[in-house]
């Protein structure tokens, strides 16, 4: 069955069952391989893509839960202003490790200040707690979430 | 050291042919030591057009001898480059480690790159395989592991990097018609009289004919440009962007994915199996009853992608026969641990325990620790594909792995092929901490184990087994459960009359191609690693390694992950029994040994303002010191204990690797080893086994450190100009200790179960 999906703009038939986690469709129908396979159950953040701005834990949404709406991942995240802010303050940072996280990290950061543009450290530990780093980068995370809502300001 | 004609039975064999070959070499190994490397190491690379350079396995590094060049490779594949120049000036270095977040990447090249004069911006780097060329210069295998890639090929990357240029320098010279000594390099040019110049790239063609030096010159410390230097990460950009791959974004035409469902209880064998329901699964493939570690059995379910070879394993009905293996209950095996800890073991280090019945004071404790899986982020996959058949067949594995290697030579025994006509394809890893080091190779069996019953039953696409988080954190190879066991007899000034200390735990390599290295009478080295020093105290320490139906593996830092925390909160509890001062008892005790820990406990303590500054209100000082794989890390703590929940809020760390290669590395590695050792005191961060099944299942209830979770951590660098040593593990066994000192500064009490218990 085709479900077509928006992704970073550009309507996309795939050809999935209808309850398939938008992650498979991306990894495995599309190629799309940013986005990571963490946890499989919304426990870890690795997975994480906006739906309508929203960050969301594509590893538990199926594509059916997406139809209509649009779907932003790390490959287009650059794409706006407050994406690439957090980008490049990623880079800036050095904030990844071994990196594996990172999209997920880089997702919710975006979405975080897309609604607020100056988080307190309690505002980011809410927004990021979802999100697991097993290197430990969190303290540059931090740091890089707050240089990029300086450079947004 | 070359693969041909070798079973994996040869793993087996390696470190003796290695140490056999050692001393042969002896007396080369030594002009090695102090003259660089003979030029028969080095070979010129063919290649099309630019330069490539690269060494011969074994004889790359300071520490080994030099053996011949390996029979059985044709030429071409001997060696593999390690640095290649290209004719627009681009300089690719292959690392022979794998980058899984230590920065190895950045850190190798850096040291090739200094010494070569390269021009950083242009400089590339990427991962090796399991050529001979790449194996560790001082272990003679592949390994990334013991925190050892910069303290074993720091000379070796150097010494690369200083015939590179000194062969650039020679191609200059020729085509001006001047005396090499007249030319100078500086980021990536030659330099001539009057300010002449010519690109590294414009000379990579000609700088190939010219001969390899017979002696170089390595740089003073005092000139380094690039070593040193706080220098970005060259993999920051791809992985701030989605487009780094991983060994699970592998995509190769046709190719399938496998999921394995592993028995309940290790080991354990099917009763029944029916797959009607997972056949009908659209996209399923094939549903294969396969043997799996430990001489288990399982079923692998081939799909077209991930989520219908779940869908398949999801359908499947299985019943198994755990009677013939054992079903480990934790409490039940605490208590046993408990009992035998209580009783002497093998004796590691001998000493009187005699003065111990007159001791005035004496502390008697027990110290509980829990297994703990490793969880790296990128779940555990590995993709094979077999092309060819016959004499013809040849195989190809991708994946992230500690030791492609042995991996390899696992692969080609499953799959019934010579090992050189199996390729590692060495992908970046999400991760690791270890278990991406595994002796028995589980997850690279099991996945050739698939490919070949794939093809026998007539699926020949490539196949990528994927393991669910699931399988991952009930899968065994964890960091082993311990009891230690410590009676200390001291007097009123803190001196140690006497310590009994016995630990009971699980030998990690028993069984492994690594026992007859680190098994000796008995007692695996790892368990005890980490005890009594940097303290010349009276110990007696004893062992007993009960045999469980649990694999267990290393897990970063290894036999410190538990005895820094018993040794760092023991002293500390003997100062404060005999009101001292932890820090000037701690010194007290070290004497006049131990310079590096002096040298970081003393900065942690000058830089956190210890005892200095007032902590808030509720607030304590925690401190622990703690060697592991020649480095010394040293941690101030600042913790609150609020109902019963302590909270770790400020760290100061101070670190002693000698020369610090890349500081901005140092710092990420410390910040998250002292993250990953916080998450052993988090309740939650534990294995437990019911039944002989595993009660955990993901990151719900298995606890893992999160961003609320970090403290502020500064981390300071004890100056050094001695040779590096590593930054893998030693940020993680001195965390916990500092903040369990902190906890019983403010309540008496220090936790001796980890993960700490809530009052």
């Amino acid at each position: 069955m085709t479900t077509t999906l928006n992704i970073n703009g550009k309507d996309t038939p795939v050809d999935a069952d209808p309850n398939t986690p938008i992650l498979w469709a991306l990894r495995d129908t599309l190629g799309m391989t940013g986005t990571k396979f963490g946890c499989g159950a919304a426990l870890c953040g690795a997975c994480t893509v906006h739906i309508d701005g929203v960050a969301t834990r594509s590893c538990v949404t199926p594509i059916s839960a997406a139809a209509g709406k649009k779907i932003t991942t790390i490959e287009a995240v650059a794409s706006d202003s407050v994406g690439l802010a957090v980008q490049n303050a990623w880079i800036a940072h050095d904030v990844v490790q071994c990196g594996y996280c990172q999209s997920g990290q880089i997702m919710s950061a975006t979405a975080l200040l897309k609604t607020n543009k100056k988080p307190s450290d309690a505002d980011i530990d809410a927004a990021m707690a979802g999100n697991i780093c097993r290197c430990g980068t969190y303290a540059r995370v931090r740091s890089a979430i707050k240089s990029a809502a300086q450079t947004l300001a | 050291m070359h693969f041909d004609s070798a079973s994996f039975d040869l793993v087996n064999q390696m470190p003796k042919g290695l140490l056999a070959l050692v001393e042969r070499e002896q007396g080369a190994s030594n002009s090695i030591a102090k003259e660089g490397l003979p030029r028969r190491s080095f070979l010129k690379m063919g290649v099309a057009s630019g330069f490539a350079l690269g060494a011969y396995p074994l004889m790359a590094g300071a520490q080994t001898a030099a053996p011949a060049a390996p029979a059985g490779l044709k030429p071409f594949e001997q060696p593999s480059a390690f640095v290649r120049i290209d004719k627009d000036g681009t300089v690719t270095v292959t690392i022979n480690r794998l980058e899984f977040g230590q920065g190895v990447l950045t850190a190798l090249p850096m040291c090739l790159a200094e010494e070569l004069d390269a021009d950083w911006s242009k400089v590339h780097a990427e991962h090796g395989d399991a050529n001979p060329a790449y194996v560790d210069p001082a272990f003679g295998m592949h390994l990334t592991g013991g925190s050892g890639s910069i303290k074993r090929s720091f000379m070796q990357y150097r010494e690369l990097g200083a015939r590179a240029r000194a062969m650039l320098v020679a191609a200059a010279a020729a085509q001006w018609g001047v005396d090499a000594s007249t030319l100078r390099t500086e980021n990536g040019m030659v330099i001539g009289a009057g300010g002449k110049a010519i690109s590294y790239g414009d000379l990579s063609d000609a700088a190939m004919k010219m001969p390899v030096p017979e002696k170089v010159a390595l740089k003073d410390a005092k000139n380094f440009r690039i070593i040193g230097k706080a220098t970005p990460r060259l993999d920051a950009r791809a992985k701030s962007s989605g487009t780094q791959n991983f060994g699970i974004d592998v995509q190769l035409p046709g190719m399938l994915t496998a999921v394995v469902v592993h028995a309940p209880v290790f080991g354990a064998k099917l009763k029944s199996v029916d797959d009607s329901a997972a056949k009908a699964i659209k996209g399923v493939t094939a549903v294969l009853r396969m043997p799996t570690d430990r001489a288990g059995e399982g079923v692998a379910v081939v799909a077209q992608g991930y989520w219908a070879a779940k869908q398949g394993r999801d359908a499947l009905k299985l019943e198994w026969d755990t009677s013939a293996v054992e079903k480990v209950d934790s409490a039940a095996q605490l208590a046993s641990y408990k009992a035998l800890a209580k009783k002497t073991g093998m004796v590691k280090i001998k000493a009187d325990m005699g003065p111990m019945a007159k001791a005035p004071k004496k502390i008697s404790a027990e110290f509980t620790f829990p297994y703990l899986a490793h969880a790296p982020m990128e779940p555990l996959n590995c993709t094979v594909q077999v092309t060819g058949t016959g004499a013809d067949a040849k195989a190809a594995i991708y994946l992230g792995t500690q030791m492609p290697g042995f991996d390899g030579m696992a692969a080609s025994k499953v799959l019934g092929l010579q090992p050189q006509n199996v390729k590692v394809h060495v992908q970046m890893a999400g991760g690791g901490f270890g278990r991406r080091a595994v002796p028995t190779a589980d997850y690279v069996v099991e996945a050739c184990t698939v490919a070949k019953l794939a093809m026998a039953a007539g699926v020949t696409a490539p196949i990528r087994v994927l393991w669910s988080r699931e399988d991952d954190i009930k899968g065994g190879y964890y960091r082993p459960m311990h009891v230690h066991r410590a009676e200390i007899g001291f007097d009123a000034k803190g001196k140690v009359l006497a310590w009994d200390h016995v630990i009971v735990g699980q030998s990690i390599t028993q069984g492994t191609p690594f026992g007859g290295m680190m098994i000796k009478d008995g007692i695996d080295m790892t368990i005890a690693e980490g005890m009594r020093e940097p303290y010349d105290v009276p110990m007696r320490l004893s062992i007993h390694h009960p045999v469980v139906n649990v694999p267990v593996l290393w897990w970063r830092s290894v036999g410190s992950t538990h005895t820094a925390y018993v040794m760092e909160t023991l002293v500390d509890e003997i100062a404060r029994a005999t009101q001292q001062d932890p820090v000037a008892y701690r010194l007290k005790l070290m004497g006049d040994k131990h310079p590096r820990h002096k040298a970081a406990l003393m900065l942690a303590v000058e830089q956190s303002g210890y005892n200095k500054r007032k902590l808030p209100k509720g607030q304590a000082w925690g401190v622990a010191v703690h060697e592991s794989f020649d480095t010394v890390v040293a941690y101030v703590a600042e913790a609150s204990v609020t109902k019963g929940v302590p909270k770790l809020h400020a760290v100061t760390a101070a670190v002693h690797c000698n020369l610090a290669v890349n500081p901005k590395t140092i710092e990420a590695q410390v910040q998250g080893a002292a993250l990953m050792g916080l998450g052993t005191c988090l309740p939650g961060a534990a294995i437990t086994l019911k039944d002989g099944v595993v009660e955990q299942s993901n990151f719900g209830d298995y606890v893992v450190a999160r961003m609320p979770d970090m403290p502020k951590i500064a981390v300071h660098i004890v100056p050094s100009a001695e040779p590096p040593t590593g930054m893998g593990e030693p940020g993680l066994p001195p965390l916990a200790p500092a903040f369990g000192n902190a906890i019983a500064k403010l309540t008496g009490k220090t936790p001796r179960d980890l993960p700490f218990k809530l009052a």
